[in-house]
């Protein structure tokens, strides 16, 4: 959250229009109306100007994002990471390939890195992008991380909503996944892909930092390279280790019954094994001794967690591995097949509601974080800055605590009058 | 980050794109460095795309400016259909229109009717070529 705080510094102007806007009852200027519109009607150019607006951060986008909220939640949102080289770029273009062979539209936004000194950036998904040549139908548009905008995944989930209020049926969301920024953005998504390349175990090593946890659906790509068997064996392998790793993180990907998980788990072990053999992960333990026997203690945790639903639907989505060949397109259709299988699994479990509940929750968070994160920079400003404050910290006029107390006090108060009429 | 704050809110995209049958982009990947190294956001078409190709990146990407890479002399025929697909799409107005390559005189005021900004040969300084985009670049946001 520094940046968002760096943020307010930069463009006070353009951010406190942009608040305004928002905090009245909504009254379009006309501009916006007509651009807002234009984008309804199906017009790419509108399209791409609101996504411009959203990635400036310019004056008016949050009255833009909050008039297209009505008209989104019919597309269906796949992020896809994975390391540089293991075929992002060339994997989505075959599947946007494959959903309009199938009659669907469909969206893609491409996160590149720039440059953290100039702030430049060499965006080069769209090089690969060429079974979809001259098909308006596939709207792909290729983003920068701009580090200092604040809330990377924010702009890249507004853009999705633009793509979604458009009328985009599939939406693509691909990034680099290297660091908490990535994964940030794919948890925008319903269905997390995470792509790795054979060859290297030490891909699948990298893999064990945060993203094996939120991935639903692993690609094995180039799947005709040697040691791509062992790839996908070592994948498996460490799925089945990852022991939930989801219970205490409530990331909207995997079991919304955290809770629950251990009352049951505590309740008793006998319960525990027979649901078990719904599940595959918990299978393994017992049955693949070879494969089970090096976990030590994983075991226990496993099945305790693996109990946690009493229903006989599956509480947890087993990740699926599915290998493909993305520059032939081979396993492609596989692919989105385990796609529609996990969005089938998500509705019908009732966590596609679920995620959507922590996404918008976290959105309201971030919004709120980045609006007062703002405000105290105009309270900053007003006060000669945070620097003056400081250098009277150095002077001993005053402490870190007293100027923050001085500076939120008054909101605090505020805060507690508000809770005192309710 | 200092440089990238003074740009927020502004930060300039660009198309590079090669257009037609030559295979020379040595001088496009330079120019898409260049830009970069000047806190552009700069996306690289590929080599060999069709004018279509380049009028749905320029919409989608909704880029600030256009800068074609041309070394085969094919220009008089290719700008021209870029120009009418911006049109179409409505985004020929507010989008910076360069030309890089091998232009003989004689087709340069062609170019610059069509709307062409600025030309820049063999031999320009990069400085110049930046200089020229911070210049003129639309703002559009």
């Amino acid at each position: 959250m520094t940046s968002a705080g760096s943020d307010g510094v930069g463009d006070p102007a353009n951010e406190s229009d942009g608040q305004r806007d928002g905090r009245q009852p909504t009254e379009p200027t006309g501009d916006h109306a007509e651009l807002i519109a234009d984008l309804l009607d199906g017009q790419h150019r509108a399209l791409a100007r609101v996504i411009t607006k959203i990635e400036n951060r310019a004056p008016g986008y949050r009255e833009i994002v909050s008039q297209l909220h009505e008209h989104t939640g019919s597309a269906s949102v796949v992020g896809i990471t994975g390391s540089p080289g293991a075929g992002k770029s060339t994997l989505v273009d075959k599947l946007a390939k494959a959903y309009r062979d199938r009659g669907e539209t469909v969206g893609v936004i491409a996160v590149d890195p720039s440059s953290p000194y100039t702030g430049g950036a060499v965006l080069g998904d769209r090089i690969r992008m060429a079974s979809n040549v001259g098909d308006m139908d596939v709207f792909f548009r290729s983003m920068s991380a701009r580090g200092s905008l604040g809330g990377l995944s924010t702009a890249t989930s507004d853009a999705v909503k633009a793509l979604d209020a458009f009328g985009k049926d599939r939406i693509v969301v691909e990034t680099v996944g290297a660091g908490q920024n990535e994964v940030d953005i794919v948890k925008t998504a319903e269905t997390v892909c995470v792509l790795v390349q054979p060859g290297s175990g030490d891909d699948v090593q990298m893999l064990k930092a945060g993203i094996l946890e939120i991935g639903d659906v692993f690609v094995v790509n180039k799947a005709d390279m040697d040691g791509a068997n062992r790839t996908v064996a070592e994948l498996e392998e460490m799925l089945h280790m990852r022991e939930n790793p989801a219970v205490n993180l409530n990331t909207g990907h995997h079991g919304p019954v955290s809770g629950d998980a251990f009352e049951t788990a505590g309740a008793g072990g006998d319960d525990a094994d027979d649901s078990d053999h719904s599940d595959d992960a918990g299978d393994s333990d017992h049955s693949d001794d070879a494969d089970g026997g090096g976990d030590g203690g994983s075991p226990d945790d496993s099945d305790a967690t693996d109990s946690s639903d009493p229903s006989s639907l599956p509480a947890e989505w087993d990740p699926e591995i599915v290998e493909t060949v993305a520059t032939e397109g081979e396993g492609v259709s596989e692919l989105i097949e385990t796609f529609d299988e996990h969005r089938a699994w998500l509705e019908r479990s009732g966590q596609l509601r679920a995620q959507a509940r922590t996404r918008y929750a976290e959105e309201i968070r971030q919004l709120l974080r980045a609006d007062t994160a703002e405000l105290i920079e105009e309270l900053l400003a007003d006060r000669g800055g945070v620097e003056t404050l400081a250098e009277r910290v150095i002077a001993r006029e005053t402490d870190p605590y007293a100027v923050t107390d001085d500076l939120l006090d008054p909101l605090a108060d505020c805060v507690d009058d508000r809770l005192d009429e309710s | 980050m200092s440089t990238q704050q003074e740009r927020e809110g502004r930060t300039i995209r660009c198309l590079i794109a090669k257009v037609g049958l030559d295979g020379h982009d040595r001088g496009a990947h330079v120019i898409a460095r260049a830009f970069r190294d000047a806190g552009f956001e700069v996306i690289y078409s590929g080599l060999h795309r069709a004018p279509d190709e380049i009028v749905q990146a320029a919409v989608q990407e909704d880029v600030d400016v256009l800068g074609i890479s041309i070394l085969s002399g094919a220009h008089n025929t290719l700008v021209p259909k870029i120009v009418d697909g911006l049109e179409e799409y409505g985004a020929f107005e507010d989008t910076l229109l360069l030309v890089g390559g091998i232009v003989p005189d004689e087709d340069r005021e062609e170019l610059r009717a069509l709307g062409v900004a600025e030309i820049f040969g063999p031999g320009t300084p990069m400085e110049e070529t930046i200089e020229f985009v911070e210049e003129h670049a639309p703002d559009n946001r």
